[in-house]
């Protein structure tokens, strides 16, 4: 068992008691809410008669139906309308903060928490998404629920858990260039297994970690799922605690600042503390990585070739071979130069204003492949309005990239933004399962916000690292 | 029209009133007054279907265009949707669609089922099919929680057993299996075998303490108190007292 990490720290701090289940029940920090499955929550509390308990600990956003073309009311599609209006009237009644489109706050949750300053570290989050692991980069405990446990915060401000154990993942040395943290928890995935991190929390720590910002941290945290685990989170530091200055709520009130930070340095992980588990990764060796298959565990290096499925563990050869049919790849080839139909530059992953700053350098004076279609979806509105300020936008456009609204889009293929027939799409986001870009015959293939640039300039994927980057004035 | 447009058809009218096409669901009982019963389940039995695959994800059991729904009714019959239906809507080979399978109540599965979303849709489409009971290598962590909120079993063995017993299925697909959730233990045809089921999942079914609201809830004093001794939750964000 774990002692004296930020896990056993925040979860001690939060445990209210021990269940006769011999769970742990858990004050709830912040509770974030989206369209697709807090509705049937909501249902069951009506059915029982039962109110939200901590309506001030809790907010809501829109994310992966909203349209992300055309965003006037009522929505064309009459499925994303009613979510709509169903949100919409429960967080009316309920009186729960809602960061909808008019609001200029809107955008992907696990963007707008940690832009708006509620993620805050050594807080409890949730939220019925799985990427809630995304807000464990601020050092906060952060993991997704189902519907069930949705209804159960909402009604006690609680969730019963279960203690996890900690693995330690040591990532030391420096990153080369044309590497960054996607690449980081793609080899990390790929090294442990998809179902490696079952019944563990990953803190990441290290040299390349440290020196990460809070978007890279963020990236790194969003996949922890992707590994199985099902929350990852980053010690905070001086970089965590500039992030959160600067945020609505300590711009607000300054005040909490001094008062919040002996708590953030105090939850930090002790120089002593005991973990269930270490894994080192050497950040030098690392190159982009992309994946040649239908999980996110199923990466390579630029320059690696594609596994032959006789050569992995037993258990892994039949999803390896499925995945090969599926992507139409070849073992010993390598994935430079597959052929792709669409860019997607977007996701909680990697929609972020660092994410677009480094893919518009890419794409600067150079033409999107006559057949690509290439699209920027920002995180969140503020990411959208400070990208257009910078000129990022014009960039992408004069490229020939499609700019759009905030929301999820082609990550999960929730709204119109998808993958048609068996398409090839280089993107940005987290999960390459079959199906889940819209298409069931699509093809997707992970990478970095810099590599999806990269792809779409080229028709293919490329190293980045073979594009001369151009600074943008 | 196909299955999938009658779907956006009904949702239409999605306030909860779809048909009733899906199985008998293991639903706690309310009486709209906040009390409810929730049901022991110690012991499952049924016929079983058997999944093959590793990492079947839960895009696979629910892909998301089925989840543009407010209520989880109805969704049953898009379990695996597009691993059993092709663009044209004809039936592909797939467990779900074989005839000899269609009153299973066991699912078994092989290695990280589940993985990807926190979507409770999945397992909702699985029970709402007519799934009582899994019995898989492993199950991924979120997918296991949103089981055990609905009284569904995630119970494991190792991969010999399993495909041992997917082989079973497959020979005796109207045979028996008994899953005793208290002992541990997994009865099929002259077999018994030991399976494990997490400690704190078989105390919630065994006790019927699966359904948590209620036993959380009726902690809310000590919840307000823990709220107060927390430096970053501001007191006008804790409610008073009902």
């Amino acid at each position: 068992m774990s002692t004296g990490t930020l896990y056993d720290k925040v979860w001690d701090r939060h445990k209210v008691t021990t269940l006769p289940t011999g769970q742990d029940q858990l004050f709830v920090g912040l509770h974030l809410i989206h369209e697709v499955t807090s509705p049937q929550a909501f249902g069951m509390l009506r059915e029982r008669d039962l109110e939200v308990a901590f309506p001030k600990l809790t907010h809501a956003t829109v994310d992966h139906i909203v349209p992300t073309a055309d965003q006037s009311r009522p929505y064309k599609e009459d499925a994303a309308e009613e979510m709509m209006a169903e949100l919409e009237e429960n967080v009316r009644e309920a009186g729960i903060d809602f960061s909808d489109p008019t609001t200029g706050d809107q955008g992907i949750v696990h963007v707008i928490g940690p832009e708006q300053g509620i993620t805050q570290p050594g807080k409890t989050i949730v939220c019925g998404d799985s990427h809630t692991s995304t807000h464990g980069a601020f050092g906060a405990l952060a993991f997704g629920i189902g519907t069930s446990q949705i209804r159960d915060v909402l009604a006690t401000g609680t969730v019963a858990m279960e203690k996890q154990k900690v693995r330690k993942i040591q990532v030391d040395g420096e990153l080369g260039d044309g590497v960054e943290a996607k690449d980081i928890i793609l080899e990390i995935i790929r090294r442990l297994g998809t179902e490696g991190g079952v019944g563990y929390v990953y803190e990441y720590a290290g040299e390349a970690i440290e020196d990460l910002g809070m978007e890279g941290r963020m990236s790194i945290c969003n996949m922890s799922i992707e590994g199985g685990a099902r929350a990852g989170y980053v010690n905070p530091d001086e970089t965590t605690y500039e992030w959160m200055k600067e945020t609505d709520y300590f711009q607000e009130n300054p005040e909490k600042f001094d008062e919040l930070k002996p708590y953030w340095e105090s939850i930090r992980s002790d120089a002593d503390a005991e973990y269930d588990d270490v894994v080192h990764i050497d950040a030098n060796e690392l190159e982009p990585v992309v994946t040649w298959g239908t999980t996110p565990g199923q990466g390579i290096g630029i320059s690696d070739p594609i596994p032959e499925p006789e050569s992995l563990p037993k258990e892994k050869q039949d999803t390896a071979r499925r995945a090969q049919e599926h992507m139409r790849v070849e073992p010993g080839d390598t994935m430079e130069g597959y052929d792709i139909d669409v860019a997607f530059l977007g996701s909680c992953t990697n929609a972020r204003l660092p994410d677009l700053r480094r893919a518009a350098r890419i794409v600067e004076g150079r033409q999107v492949d006559d057949d690509v279609r290439a699209m920027v979806v920002p995180g969140s509105q503020r990411v959208q309005r400070a990208a257009e300020e910078e000129g990022l936008k014009d960039t992408f456009e004069e490229a020939g990239f499609e700019w759009r609204n905030a929301g999820c889009s082609m990550c999960l293929g929730m709204n119109e933004d998808q993958l048609e027939g068996d398409e090839a799409c280089a993107s940005s986001s987290n999960r390459n399962f079959v199906g889940r870009q819209g298409s069931k015959d699509g093809r997707t293939v992970l990478m970095s916000p810099r590599m999806v640039a990269a792809a779409a300039i080229t028709g293919e994927v490329s190293d980045v690292r073979d594009l001369k980057e151009v600074n943008l004035a | 029209m196909s299955r999938e447009d009658e779907r956006s058809e009904s949702s239409e009218n999605a306030s909860g009133q779809m048909p009733a096409s899906d199985a008998e669901v293991r639903e706690v009982r309310t009486d709209g007054g906040g009390e409810v019963e929730i049901p022991e389940v110690n012991y499952v039995a049924g016929s079983g279907v058997p999944i093959r695959g590793n990492d079947i994800d839960t895009d696979q059991i629910i892909p998301a265009r089925f989840m543009k729904v407010v209520t989880f009714d109805g969704l049953g019959e898009f379990a695996f949707f597009d691993l059993r239906f092709d663009d044209d809507d004809n039936q592909k080979e797939h467990p779900f669609n074989e005839e000899r399978y269609q009153d299973s109540s066991v699912l078994v599965v092989n290695s990280n089922f589940g993985c990807g979303s926190s979507r409770e849709h999945a397992p909702q489409a699985l029970m709402r099919w007519g799934i009582d009971a899994i019995i898989g290598e492993s199950f991924a962590e979120i997918f296991a929680g949103n089981c055990l909120a609905l009284g569904i079993p995630t119970v494991t063995a190792d991969s010999e057993t399993i495909e041992a017993l997917q082989d079973w299925v497959d020979a005796n697909p109207d045979g028996e299996i008994d899953i005793d959730v208290e002992a541990e233990t997994v009865t099929y045809g002259d077999e018994t075998i030991d399976v494990t089921v997490d400690d704190a999942q078989r105390k919630a079914l065994v006790d019927g303490v699966w359904d948590t609201t209620a036993l959380m809830k009726s902690n809310a004093g000590a919840v307000r108190d823990k709220a107060r001794e927390l430096p970053y939750v501001d007191d006008a964000a804790i409610p008073e007292a009902e």
